[in-house]
């Protein structure tokens, strides 16, 4: 299958129509806009939700992710550069047969870099996409009542 | 070289790009040129299917010829290359693929002009972007040139430009006809084609050595007339400082540099989500890591199997190292197997030439016609569809490749993506990290954070050893050489930060806080994606 991703199908809707001006065109208001509804601009919209407890949530959870994560991985490959430039005596010694400490270092940067992969898809399947997804909706739902309201 | 490896090889090639073109018109039928599909394809690939394409626009000529030669030269110091060009999909990963997703809609500009106001910033991000595919497009072209040489015989001058010529071309077809979704139909074939003849030559290697990776290694180092040096760092870069550094400035370009290239940005558009996109980069992390896993050991059987003296006579730069080795595999100059082989890895050469090629002036169009284009045209006038524009684009992009192509032809093919990826990290990372991540961000910092990378970047090279000075360098007659690094990354790239925080912290304008709150709600949930 090809198209699984549960929130595929609220997207089709405004694709493809451009109005010249490189914005996306804008959605069909909802049926909200007789009840008068709450008035907000599109963009309090977005600074209510940035505010929310769940947006925070999710952004910590991003950011106490990536950037011990970023660090890690930078600080070693940057150790590894200049070990090669200024330590090559370090770097020739022999380890097992021709395989010297470089090797070693250079494999250890791919072996890294799977796992790291391997753990920020892990991190992002389970303690990220549920909460997103749901704030996906929560603030369309918002900005499409705020469009509604307004226009 | 013999006629049957030509004949061979031009068929097999011919084979291809029939193949390809049959692609583009069977997906280009009943489109109508939608700017959704021209840029993104329609949005509906499978995180699969843009996980190959994206493998295959980075698995460029660079790696398969230019890296290998590298190794196969400098031994250990190549491997820095390979390294470097796998680390950087973690910044990728990380930083910038997800919310690149969740932000754009077809360009680097797109993220950034989101927040700030639109016209300057889309003129400074459209010009970086394209200036960087140029740079790319010379090195693919370059490729292409050395390739043909080889295959031809002698070094004819026509033929070579011819070549280099013809590849153009047949870009600008696929490109204008076909848009993005041919384009990524023919990444995907292409990545096939590249990873099974790397796996194929790989198996031969390990046969030959009897599994004996141990054996290889030191087969290597004795046949490169080095010794154990060969397999230690040191050889390329060890001498002065100058060349000390000059190694550690190309490995900060390498690591910051893929994020900011902008056909690898734009594959993230041609997926329907963030979630997608991020799967999508997990393929091609699994995918190019154990192509240049593979790569390490072509490289280093390329001088144990061929020998330093032949690779040097066939290329000095050693970009032909891949093809020599499948030659000497299969046989020999003179058996079957060997011109088969041979014939085989020159076709999958020139078809991944071609297909980066085409990806990346896609993706150059796609600045030039959404974002220059869209900017500099004057209001009143009649305004062409954009997606004409970028067809036009594409053409125009193509010649000028052409000729820097056939100017640039007798320097290494993975050394000039290393500039490449210098001018990317310097110009287009430095803005997209501040605009997704820096809440007092400005319209002036996003600028000067654009210029501020980008002329520093230039200018150093234009001043290196690699523009004049030296007997290597493209203009040996001349000496303006003013800066001794060969790479400008270490140097621009923090320049390029520096201007963007000196120009927000120096602007008069308020940073708008609705904006911010507006990408950061939406790179991180996709709220309002496309």
């Amino acid at each position: 299958m090809r198209y699984h991703d549960p929130w595929y199908d609220a997207l089709a809707s405004g694709w493809g129509e451009l109005d010249g001006t490189g914005v996306p065109a804008p959605e069909v208001p909802a049926a909200r806009r007789e009840d008068g509804g709450p008035v907000l601009r599109a963009g309090d919209v977005y600074l209510d939700v940035q505010r929310s407890a769940a947006f925070q949530e999710v952004r910590s959870r991003y950011l106490r992710f990536v950037v011990p994560g970023v660090i890690v991985f930078l600080a070693w490959y940057v150790a590894y550069v200049v070990a090669a430039t200024t330590a090559p005596g370090l770097m020739a010694r022999p380890v097992a047969g021709a395989v010297n400490v470089g090797m070693v270092a250079g494999l250890g940067q791919f072996l890294t870099t799977f796992l790291l992969t391997w753990a920020y898809a892990r991190h992002a399947r389970l303690r990220r996409d549920r909460a997103a997804l749901e704030l996906r909706w929560d603030t369309q739902e918002l900005t499409r009542g705020a469009r509604g309201g307004v226009l | 070289m013999t006629g049957n490896h030509q004949t061979l090889a031009l068929l097999l090639f011919s084979g291809f790009v029939a193949v390809t073109l049959g692609i583009t018109t069977w997906v280009s039928r009943n489109r109508h040129g939608s700017a959704e599909e021209f840029y993104a394809g329609g949005r509906l690939f499978s995180p699969m299917e843009n996980g190959f394409a994206i493998a295959g626009d980075y698995m460029s000529a660079a790696s398969f010829l230019g890296v290998t030669g590298l190794i196969a030269l400098y031994g250990y110091d190549g491997m820095l290359y390979v390294v470097g060009f796998l680390v950087a999909w973690l910044v990728v990963l990380f930083l910038v693929a997800e919310l690149v997703r969740n932000c754009g809609r077809f360009t680097l500009a797109d993220v950034v002009a989101a927040r700030m106001s639109e016209r300057p910033v889309r003129i400074a991000a459209g010009t970086s972007s394209v200036t960087v595919s140029v740079l790319y497009l010379v090195a693919q072209m370059v490729g292409a040139g050395s390739l043909v040489s080889l295959l031809l015989g002698g070094t004819s001058p026509a033929a070579r430009a011819w070549t280099v010529i013809g590849v153009g071309a047949l870009m600008v077809i696929y490109v204008s006809l076909g848009g993005m979704r041919a384009t990524t139909w023919i990444q995907i074939v292409k990545a096939i084609l590249l990873l099974s003849t790397t796996v194929a030559l790989t198996v031969l290697v390990l046969l030959r050595f009897h599994g004996n990776i141990d054996q290889l290694l030191l087969t290597a180092a004795d046949r490169s007339g080095h010794g154990l040096l060969f397999l230690a760092p040191g050889l390329k870069y060890g001498g002065d400082w100058t060349a000390r550094f000059d190694f550690i400035s190309l490995g900060l370009a390498l690591v910051l540099g893929t994020a900011g290239l902008p056909h690898i940005l734009s594959r993230f558009y041609t997926v329907p989500t963030a979630r997608a996109a991020r799967r999508s980069v997990v393929w091609s992390i699994g995918l190019v890591g154990g192509f240049y896993l593979m790569m390490i050991v072509l490289g280093f059987a390329a001088v144990a199997v061929v020998g330093p003296d032949a690779l040097k006579k066939s290329n000095a730069a050693g970009n032909t190292a891949v093809p020599l080795l499948a030659l000497d595999l299969g046989g020999g100059a003179d058996s079957t197997g060997g011109t088969v082989l041979f014939a085989i890895v020159a076709a999958v050469a020139f078809a991944t030439i071609l297909a980066v090629v085409a990806g990346i002036t896609l993706a150059s169009s796609a600045s030039v016609a959404h974002d220059l284009y869209a900017s500099l045209r004057r209001r009143r006038a009649k305004p062409y569809s954009e997606v004409a524009v970028a067809r036009t684009a594409a053409v125009g992009i193509g010649v000028i490749a052409i000729a820097l192509g056939l100017l640039a032809r007798d320097l290494n093919v993975a050394f000039l993506v290393g500039l490449a990826f210098a001018v990317a990290a310097s110009a287009n990372l430095p803005v997209l990290l501040y605009s997704l991540f820096w809440r007092g961000f400005t319209t002036r910092g996003a600028v000067w954070a654009v210029y501020g990378g980008l002329i520093p970047a230039l200018a150093l090279v234009l001043l290196s050893p690699v523009v004049s000075g030296s007997p290597d360098s493209l203009f040996p007659g001349v000496d303006f050489q003013f800066f001794p690094l060969q790479n400008p990354g270490l140097v621009s790239i923090p320049l390029g930060f520096l201007a963007g925080w000196l120009g927000t912290v120096t602007s008069p304008e308020i940073p708008d806080e609705a904006k911010h709150a507006e990408t950061e709600v939406r790179a991180l949930t996709g709220a309002g994606a496309v």
